[in-house]
């Protein structure tokens, strides 16, 4: 390998410097680690208001704040987690930087709108400060925003929804130009079925993305001119129809679930063939799964909506659906698992986090099908139960992708090794502070205990209190995992270009990349996931 | 970067983006749809109350308008810049007279005390409510998107002006002009939905 200028040391637009060099950067990799900085910012503070939550409701009445408070954090940490961290999260960090490189090409097809894509995002977030610190108090409607609650409410709900409204259009923008560069910047003797499945899964997400955000733009706009004019839409004294809200919403706020779960599951199935040093089991299955579930999940919103009122035919049809999505979700974890089966398994600390995903995923997914029967659904709808599954799926599954994607491409954006040591203790605190946290949460929501009430009946403390602890483990867990990789900056071990032995294209060039990329033409191997060299350079090196 | 222009990939990102403004619209259609479902009758009475004189003006004025576009980008192709000037002011001035019709007319409603949250609709039958509602929702955001559309060509003309915008490079006034396409593409669904069907 050449010894190259990273990125770092090359301006992109050139004769940029200091601080410019940042802020008007065309350059995909520069964007990736700024929307990084952003991104963990908000998931630290969204991290901290679900703590106090737990906090909060570890003990029965009034713990550390009152009921107003409550409300408010509740809403914030489901707007902050979901806007601004779980959407953006994947493809706005990783997929930015590895996109392109697996395409085996320079930059994104529109960088300015990729730096346009950024730019949003910050005002939204900045939107999102506003919103806090002006008007009459924290907006308290829930992450749903639900009418008539949402449009008769005092507090700044306005100033909310337009940051929610802004950081979609980023999203969209970004998907926008993930589906341009997918098509017309892919290296020319990259056929379909070379591509790797990471960049795959963000294709299908890019799509979700185009497909079903403008609804929620304009469901956002509409509480907006709602709470401006009250024409009344949504307000039954009017002539308006609540429901139609919660169905404008969620044929958003579904199809959004797989936007990030998506880009999750590609991420596991990047990292799971590489550390078994074996090719993935059906590869070509895995792409299928991908835009199956993006096609099917976005047929499926009214399952949030059985108790609504809605007709029993709607019931039935969006029930049926909703169990159509588990069969391509299965597949992809069948692949995973057989991929792992007589591979050459090597542990490190992304395969550890990969395989809790696998496990927790697994356990998200199967108690949605609880709640996608209508019959326990009823039972158990707006309890803890529903507050626990979409944990498990979100945070169990696109939160744990997100750190096995950070452990598996750290070396390759920085340069530099982390400890093994410490992050695996990290990941194991995480997972086992999960499951104190969310598993009680189960049982709560059986029982009957309903999500965002601030005090509840004694049976359910002993519950609640292992909740919380669990959640103080889990955040120790990941502080962690965070302190550990920010320590790589001051050790500075250099990474080699393919620390792991892994066969997709940003593998191939040095750690950190040079500002093009690809100094040579890349090689484009037939099979994206073909270990026999790796295999062959390992035996090579044993001798 | 600037070496090689993929116009075909250009296009395609305009188009997806395209795609989502229908969507955009499409949830508002959503609720058009619904709505008119729940109360056809008070539909059919608001909708008669609808200047359709004015609105199948506009319809004429941007299908025009939308001619005149796709002209200056044929007009910039053959190197005829002050041709293409000539048609793009043209365009932009078929925008204003737009905007000027849509506000005499949502002038005159207001002038009878027909607009959100006013006194004779909140008073008045609920359905009735909705209809108005919708109509300035959806004609307001259209109206929106018209002046967003006169902007984009208005700097397509200082392009043209200034020759950035030429036989060779012309993304920006096709693709401004793509989105002149799309205004009066949903005009064409609004028009019908509120003057005509009703």
């Amino acid at each position: 390998m050449i010894k190259t200028e990273s990125f770092y040391d090359t301006p992109a637009p050139a004769g940029l410097t200091g601080i410019k060099a940042w802020l008007f950067t065309h350059d995909h990799k520069r964007l990736s680690l700024m929307y990084m900085w952003a991104i963990l910012f908000w998931f630290v503070i969204a991290m901290i208001f679900g703590l106090l939550l737990r906090t909060e409701l570890m003990s029965q009445g009034k713990t550390i704040m009152g009921p107003e408070m409550y409300n408010s954090l509740f809403t914030l940490h489901g707007v902050i987690m979901i806007f601004l961290f779980v959407i953006p999260a994947i493809p706005a960090i990783f997929g930015n930087f590895f996109l392109p490189i697996q395409l085996g090409t320079d930059d994104v097809f529109f960088p300015r709108l990729n730096l346009f894509s950024w730019y949003l995002y910050m005002f939204g977030g900045v939107f999102a400060l506003i919103s806090l610190f002006s008007g009459d108090g924290f907006p308290d409607t829930g992450w749903t925003f639900y009418v008539p609650f949402s449009v008769e409410a005092n507090s700044n709900v306005s100033v909310t929804v337009m940051a929610a409204f802004i950081l979609g259009m980023s999203s969209m923008l970004t998907g926008l130009n993930f589906i341009t560069t997918f098509h017309r910047m892919r290296d020319k003797r990259m056929g379909l079925m070379q591509i790797p499945l990471f960049t795959w899964s963000l294709y299908a997400t890019a799509w979700v993305q185009i497909l079903a955000t403008p609804v929620i733009s304009i469901t956002l706009v509409l509480v907006v001119v709602e709470r401006l004019f009250s024409i009344g839409l949504f307000d039954p004294d009017k002539g308006g129809d609540p429901i139609l809200y919660q169905h404008l919403f969620w044929m958003y706020s579904h199809p959004a679930v797989y936007i990030m779960i998506l880009p999750g599951m590609g991420v596991i199935s990047e990292i799971i063939p590489v550390f078994s040093r074996k090719s993935i089991f059906g590869y070509k299955a895995i792409v299928w799964s991908s835009m199956a579930i993006a096609v099917a999940g976005s047929l499926v919103w009214a399952h949030h909506m059985y108790t609504s009122g809605m007709s029993d035919v709607s019931v039935f049809v969006f029930s049926l659906l909703t169990f159509l999505v588990a069969i391509p979700s299965a597949v992809k974890v069948f692949s995973w698992i057989a991929t792992m089966h007589r591979g050459s398994i090597e542990m490190t600390p992304p395969l550890l986090l990969a395989l809790i995903f696998i496990y927790l995923f697994s356990i998200g997914g199967l108690t949605g099908l609880v709640l996608g029967a209508v019959g326990p659904d009823i039972h158990v709808h707006d309890t803890h139960f529903v507050v626990s599954h979409f944990h498990f799926v979100m945070f169990g599954g696109t939160g744990f992708a997100f750190f096995a994607a950070l452990h598996f491409w750290w070396p390759k954006m920085f340069g530099i090794m982390y400890e093994f040591k410490k992050a695996y203790i990290g990941a194991a605190l995480t997972g086992i502070g999960f499951l104190f946290h969310y598993v009680p949460m189960f049982i709560l929501g059986l029982q009957g205990m309903p999500r965002r009430y601030y005090d509840y009946l004694p049976k359910y403390e002993t519950g609640n209190f292992l909740a919380g602890f669990g959640g103080y483990l889990l955040c120790i867990g990941i502080l962690i995992m965070f302190v550990n990789l920010f320590m790589s900056f001051k050790k500075r071990v250099p990474a080699p270009p393919d620390p792991w032995g892994a066969t997709t294209l940003e593998w191939t060039i040095s750690s950190p990349p040079p500002v093009h990329n690809f100094i040579e033409k890349p090689r484009i191997m037939e099979y994206p996931y073909d270990f026999s060299e790796v295999a062959r350079r390992v035996e090579k090196a044993e001798k | 970067m600037n070496k090689r222009i993929d116009k075909t990939g250009i296009k395609i990102g305009m188009w997806l983006f395209l795609y989502s403004e229908i969507i955009l619209f499409g949830g508002l259609f959503v609720l058009y749809a619904a709505y008119f479902y729940k109360y056809p009758e008070f539909f059919s009475e608001g909708g008669k109350e609808l200047n359709r004189v004015i609105g199948t003006v506009n319809t004429i004025v941007l299908l025009v308008s939308s001619f005149t576009v796709a002209a200056s980008i044929t007009a910039i192709q053959r190197k005829a810049k002050k041709q293409a000037v000539l048609f793009l002011i043209f365009s932009i001035l078929c925008g204003v007279v737009f905007l000027v019709n849509k506000y005499f007319e949502w002038g005159a409603k207001f002038h009878h005390d027909i607009y959100p949250n006013s006194e004779t609709l909140n008073s008045g039958e609920v359905g009735l409510n909705i209809f108005f509602g919708l109509y300035y929702i959806i004609t307001g955001l259209h109206g929106l998107h018209v002046i967003i559309g006169m902007i984009l060509l208005s700097i397509s003309l200082v392009f043209v002006l200034a020759g950035k915008v030429n036989e060779s490079r012309f993304s920006m006034l096709e693709n401004s002009g793509l989105y002149w396409h799309l205004v009066d593409l949903i005009w064409i669904f609004v028009f019908p939905l509120f003057y005509l069907v009703l």
